[in-house]
């Protein structure tokens, strides 16, 4: 870490007429400004794009490069397989952190970056160079762990709808051309993944939807881990409201698919459904093991708590459900959101050659419907631990909704315009 | 690490404020980031959607503020999520996270 005295050096050589009062305005136009370039553009990289430019007055220059033209969001996607949301409802554009916080937006790809030469190549064919970097991937999926989904053809038929977008438009249109009387199955890998309720979520709200239009049809949970891995007891008595509709099978690892029969092979049985959705086990965006930041079990990017950067490459900071977690702390959009706010700190400190706030917090709101206006949280506020240099959830702190209520989930949708509009507006 | 020359001029025009201390100052924007971990529901700088749904934290005097946090804190105010998040930060976390939203127009 730089400290004060060599920073007062630096500036000094880098030009000590600044230092005097009555700097002109001519000077100060002339003067280089930092560069960020945000790579991805969702809950983690658009907060952070947002943060840098309030935080910073405007003093440093942000480009955030994101492929999608739009942002849709993960969280209340399920709604939109259950009918009760769109698409349209879930998509916001980028024209905010374009308009009103001036953002530079770039929609292109990033196919290569170089930490070293602080530049990275994007798919159009142009570079981008940086002082310092935010990756915020998201999750790539690891279809080759799941023989049978290996072709384009075979994940046409077999969605995953665990990005929002075309897959869920796509699944949602399965789901309501499926006759009455057929089976839904939902397979869920082993922790750690995107959203740890999501997918119960998602089993509760499609019963609900089966309750409401197609009451003889079945919706089954292969879940790979040994229970349910979040808000376990009140995913347990949702299910037990769609007895006979929901039932849920733990230790059920889904080893392959038969895609032209939309069946799911597990250890000891094969599962035929007449909608087969795999949730495909997951790992940090492929751009950041190309990159050469270190990964854990070749999955997770291991951090650096205080600032977010990466262990092995100095400069390269990264956010949500990319990075290797800290202890209980749930891959979600929310987390992603605060990761980004700590990190923009941390840049706009180091930047200014100063130490990053030592004790960064963040806090974690997941809701979860259990039908179409039921709703359950869990939460969780997690401080830096100076002694295990990571943060830690507070003891004692969090929990979990009593019920499920319709008062969470009125909670539950303005928290979603709200954490749209702190990413985007 | 080293700093870009351009970096350290920059890096000035942000110091400036914090120059004229000379011991190591605590981080000035220590409750800005902690009310920033408030944000995400209560909308930036605590300024939510005013549809009613979520209290708008801009603008409400500290100790009205601290009153309610310390009654969340303590179990005597009942709610569904604000208990358990309360009891994730200590006093002087909740009087800078208080006196920051206070201060938002």
């Amino acid at each position: 870490m730089l400290k004060r005295r060599d920073f007062l050096r630096t500036a000094g050589l880098a030009g000590g007429t600044l230092l005097l009062p009555g700097l002109s305005g001519r000077a100060l136009a002339a003067t280089p400004r930092a560069h960020v370039v945000v790579v991805g553009g969702g809950y983690g990289g658009a907060t952070a794009a947002k943060y840098l430019r309030m935080w910073s007055g405007g003093a440093v220059d942000v480009t955030l490069v994101e492929r999608d033209p739009q942002f849709i969001s993960c969280p209340i996607s399920n709604l939109v397989l259950g009918g009760i949301k769109t698409l349209a409802d879930i998509t916001l554009g980028y024209e905010g952190l374009r308009d009103t916080w001036g953002v530079k937006v770039v929609k292109d790809e990033v196919t290569a970056i170089d930490p070293a030469a602080r530049t990275l190549r994007l798919a159009t064919g142009g570079t981008l160079s940086w002082d310092r970097l935010v990756l915020s991937p998201g999750v790539d999926f690891q279809f080759e762990q799941v023989p049978g989904l290996d072709s384009e053809a075979a994940r046409g038929r077999i969605l995953h709808a665990w990005k929002a977008g075309a897959q869920t438009v796509a699944l949602r249109a399965q789901l309501e051309a499926m006759p009455d009387g057929g089976v839904y199955a939902l397979t869920i890998p082993l922790a750690p993944y995107r959203c740890p309720p999501g997918p119960y979520e998602r089993a509760c709200v499609v019963a609900d939807y089966f309750r409401r239009a197609k009451p003889k049809s079945k919706v089954l949970v292969l879940d790979a881990n040994a229970e349910i891995i979040s808000k376990k007891a009140l995913f347990t008595q949702a299910f037990a409201r769609y007895k006979g509709i929901l039932e849920y099978r733990p230790n059920s690892a889904l080893r392959e698919v038969d895609a032209a029969s939309r069946t799911a092979v597990l250890d000891f049985e094969n599962v035929q459904a007449d909608v087969l959705n795999v949730v495909p086990p997951q790992r940090a965006g492929a751009i950041a093991a190309q990159a050469g930041l270190k990964l854990i079990n070749g999955r997770w990017v291991d951090i650096d708590w205080l600032t977010f950067e990466s262990v092995n490459t100095p400069g390269v900071h990264v956010l949500g459900d990319a990075i290797f977690p800290a202890p209980t702390m749930p891959k979600s959009g929310h987390m992603a959101n605060q990761h980004a706010k700590v990190a923009a700190a941390a840049i706009l400190r180091l930047l200014a050659g100063e130490a990053p706030n030592p004790a960064p917090v963040v806090m974690n709101t997941c809701y979860s419907f259990v039908d179409a206006s039921h709703v359950i949280h869990v939460s969780s506020v997690h401080q830096y631990d100076a002694a295990q240099r990571t943060v830690l959830p507070v003891a004692g702190a969090g929990g979990v909704s009593v019920d499920a209520s319709e008062q969470e989930g009125r909670y539950a949708l303005a928290w979603a315009h709200n954490i749209w509009a702190d990413m985007l507006a | 690490m080293t700093l870009s020359p351009r970096c350290a001029v920059l890096g000035l025009l942000f110091g400036l404020a914090t120059m004229a201390h000379a011991s190591p100052a605590p981080d000035p924007d220590l409750a800005r980031n902690l009310a920033a971990t408030c944000t995400g529901c209560h909308g930036t700088d605590g300024h939510a959607r005013p549809d009613a749904t979520m209290p708008v934290l801009a603008g409400v005097p500290a100790a009205q503020l601290l009153q309610k946090l310390r009654e969340f804190r303590s179990g005597t105010r009942p709610a569904t999520i604000m208990p358990q998040i309360a009891k994730g930060y200590s006093e002087a976390q909740l009087e800078l996270i208080a006196a920051y939203f206070a201060a938002r127009q």
